[in-house]
C-alpha cells in the first residue's frame, strides 16, 4: 500500500507538470492567436503573408515533429531549450495556429453595421478594433478557445517523449516499475478528464460573465 | 446669400454593373432640412453613405463646408484624400442608421460618450455631462445605464441620435431612421427630429418613406429615380402638385401602400 501511495505521488507530480505546460502553452497560444489572427486581417501584405505562413506551417505539420525539432534540432542552430521550454514552444505555436483562425473568424463575424457605426463616429481603425469589434468578437471566440485549450491539454502528453515528467511520462514509469498498466493509466485517464472538465467549466463561466447584459436579461 | 455647405458635382457610383448614381449634382445650404425621396434603388441612401465616407465615389467631386471630401489639395494639385483627411472631414458629419447600429456591449451612456472621449479627448466627466443633456433631449435619461438589448426600437434609435449629436456635427444624415420601427414607435423618433430641427441650425439630410413627416419637416424635397434627381422643390409643390410623371406615379404608389402624405 505504501508502495502505491509513492506511485500516486509520482503521478501527482506529473499532473502538476501537465497543468504547468497547459497554462504556459495556452498563454503562448493566445498571444500567437491574436498576433496571427489580426495579422491575417491586416491591410499590409507582408503581415498577412507572415501570418498565413505561420498558420499553414504549424497546422500542416505534426506537433510531434515540431516538438522534436524544438528540442533536438534547434540546438544545432545554437538554441538549446529545456524540455519544458521546448514543450511550451511547440504546444503554444501549434495550438496558436488553430486559434488564430478562430480569432480571424470571430472578427469577421461582427456585422458590417458595427464597422459603419465606428466610421460614422470617426473612430480610428485601431480604436474601432479595440473598443468595439474585439470585445464583441471575444465572446464569439470563447467557446472555441475552450476547445483549443482542451486540445492543448491532451497534446501535452507528447512531451513525455522528450523525457519531460508529465502525467503520461509518470504513468509509464509506474507501469514499468510495477508491471501494472490498468491502475496508472486509469488514474491519468481520470485526471486528464477532470482537468478538461475544469477548462470547460472555467470557459463557460467566463462566457456567461461576458455575455451579461448583451441578451437584455441581466445587467 | 451664404455658400452651400454641401456641393456635389457630377458624381457617379456603380456597384458592379449597376449604376446607382449617374453624374449627380446638387447643393445643400447651411441649416437646410432636405428630404430625399424616391423608389428603392434610386440612389438616395447611397448619397448619404457617400457623404459619410462609407462608400467611395467613382468620379466627380464633393465639397463639404468649403473643403473637398474625397480630395485634398497639396501644392496646388488635387490628390485622393488619405485617411487623415477623411477623419478631419468626418468631424463635420454625423449619421443615424436604419438599424440603429448601437454598440450592444456598451450601456446607453457609454454608447454616447465613447466617440467624444476617443476622438476628441473629452474627459469622461465632461463627456458624461454632455451625454446626459443629449439623453435628456431625446427623453432617454432614465435609461442611461441600460444595455441596448433592453430597449425598444424607438428607444434605440433615440439613443443613436444622441450618440451622433455628441460629436456636434454640422451636418446630420438620417437614413430611413424609422423604417425598421413598429408603427407605434415611429412618432417618438420623429418628435425628437422635429425638436432637433426647431432647436438647432444643423443641416439635416433625410432619406425617408414617411411622406407626411417629410412634408412637414423639410425645406426642400428631392425626388430621385435611377440615380438622378427627377424633380425638386418645396414640399407643397412636390407632394401636392408634382410635375413629373415619375414623381406622380411614385407618390400614387406610396399613398396606395398606406403612407400618409
Amino acid at each position: 500500500m505504501t508502495q502505491w501511495s509513492g506511485y500516486f505521488g509520482l503521478i501527482l507530480q506529473g499532473a502538476l507538470v501537465t497543468i504547468e505546460l497547459t497554462l504556459m502553452g495556452s498563454v503562448l497560444a493566445l498571444v500567437m492567436a491574436f498576433l496571427a489572427g489580426l495579422g491575417r486581417l491586416s491591410r499590409f501584405f507582408v503581415l498577412r503573408a507572415l501570418a498565413t505562413a505561420y498558420i499553414e506551417f504549424f497546422r500542416g505539420t505534426s506537433i510531434f515533429v515540431q516538438l522534436f525539432w524544438a528540442y533536438f534540432v534547434l540546438p544545432f542552430a545554437g538554441i538549446s531549450l529545456t524540455p519544458l521550454q521546448a514543450g511550451v514552444l511547440a504546444l503554444g505555436l501549434n495550438v496558436g495556429a488553430y486559434a488564430a483562425e478562430v480569432v480571424r473568424g470571430a472578427i469577421k463575424s461582427i456585422g458590417r453595421e458595427q464597422y459603419e457605426a465606428c466610421t460614422a463616429l470617426n473612430l480610428g481603425r485601431w480604436q474601432a478594433m479595440h473598443h468595439i469589434i474585439l470585445p464583441q468578437a471575444l465572446l464569439v471566440m470563447l467557446p472555441t478557445f475552450g476547445n483549443n485549450a482542451i486540445e492543448l491539454l491532451k497534446a501535452t502528453a507528447v512531451v513525455s517523449l522528450i523525457s519531460l515528467a508529465d502525467l503520461t511520462f509518470q504513468a509509464q514509469v509506474v507501469r514499468s516499475q510495477t508491471g501494472n498498466t490498468l491502475v496508472p493509466f486509469s488514474t491519468i485517464l481520470v485526471i486528464y478528464f477532470v482537468l478538461a472538465l475544469l477548462i470547460s467549466w472555467g470557459v463557460r463561466s467566463l462566457e456567461r460573465r461576458m455575455a451579461r447584459g448583451l441578451d437584455g436579461v441581466r445587467v | 446669400m451664404s455658400a452651400p455647405i454641401i456641393k456635389i458635382d457630377g458624381i457617379s457610383k456603380s456597384f458592379g454593373t449597376f449604376k446607382v448614381l449617374d453624374g449627380l449634382s446638387m447643393q445643400v445650404m447651411p441649416g437646410e432640412k432636405l428630404a430625399l425621396i424616391g423608389p428603392s434603388g434610386s440612389g438616395k441612401t447611397t448619397i448619404l453613405r457617400i457623404l459619410m465616407t462609407l462608400e467611395r465615389i467613382d468620379s466627380g467631386h464633393i465639397q463639404v463646408d468649403g473643403e473637398q471630401l474625397y480630395h485634398m489639395e497639396r501644392n496646388g494639385r488635387l490628390l485622393t484624400a488619405d485617411e487623415r483627411h477623411l477623419a478631419k472631414m468626418r468631424q463635420k458629419i454625423g449619421m443615424v442608421f436604419q438599424l440603429f447600429n448601437l454598440f450592444p456591449h456598451k450601456c446607453v451612456i457609454d454608447n454616447v460618450t465613447l466617440a467624444p472621449m476617443l476622438t476628441k479627448g473629452v474627459p469622461r466627466a465632461a463627456a458624461e455631462k454632455r451625454a446626459m443633456e443629449l439623453l435628456d433631449m431625446v427623453g432617454m435619461v432614465d435609461k442611461a445605464k441600460a444595455m441596448p438589448a433592453q430597449l425598444s426600437g424607438g428607444q434605440k434609435q433615440r439613443v443613436a441620435i444622441a450618440r451622433a449629436l455628441a460629436l456636434s456635427p454640422k451636418i446630420m444624415l438620417f437614413d430611413e431612421v424609422t423604417s425598421a420601427l413598429d408603427p407605434e414607435l415611429v412618432d417618438e423618433v420623429l418628435n425628437v427630429m422635429r425638436k432637433l430641427a426647431a432647436e438647432t441650425d444643423m443641416t439635416m439630410l433625410l432619406v425617408t418613406h414617411e411622406m407626411g413627416f417629410a412634408h412637414d419637416f423639410a425645406d426642400r424635397v428631392l425626388f430621385f429615380d435611377r440615380g438622378r434627381i427627377v424633380e425638386e422643390g418645396k414640399p407643397d409643390e412636390i407632394f401636392r402638385h408634382p410635375k413629373q410623371e415619375r414623381t406622380q406615379g411614385f407618390l400614387k404608389k406610396i399613398i396606395a401602400a398606406g403612407h400618409r402624405v
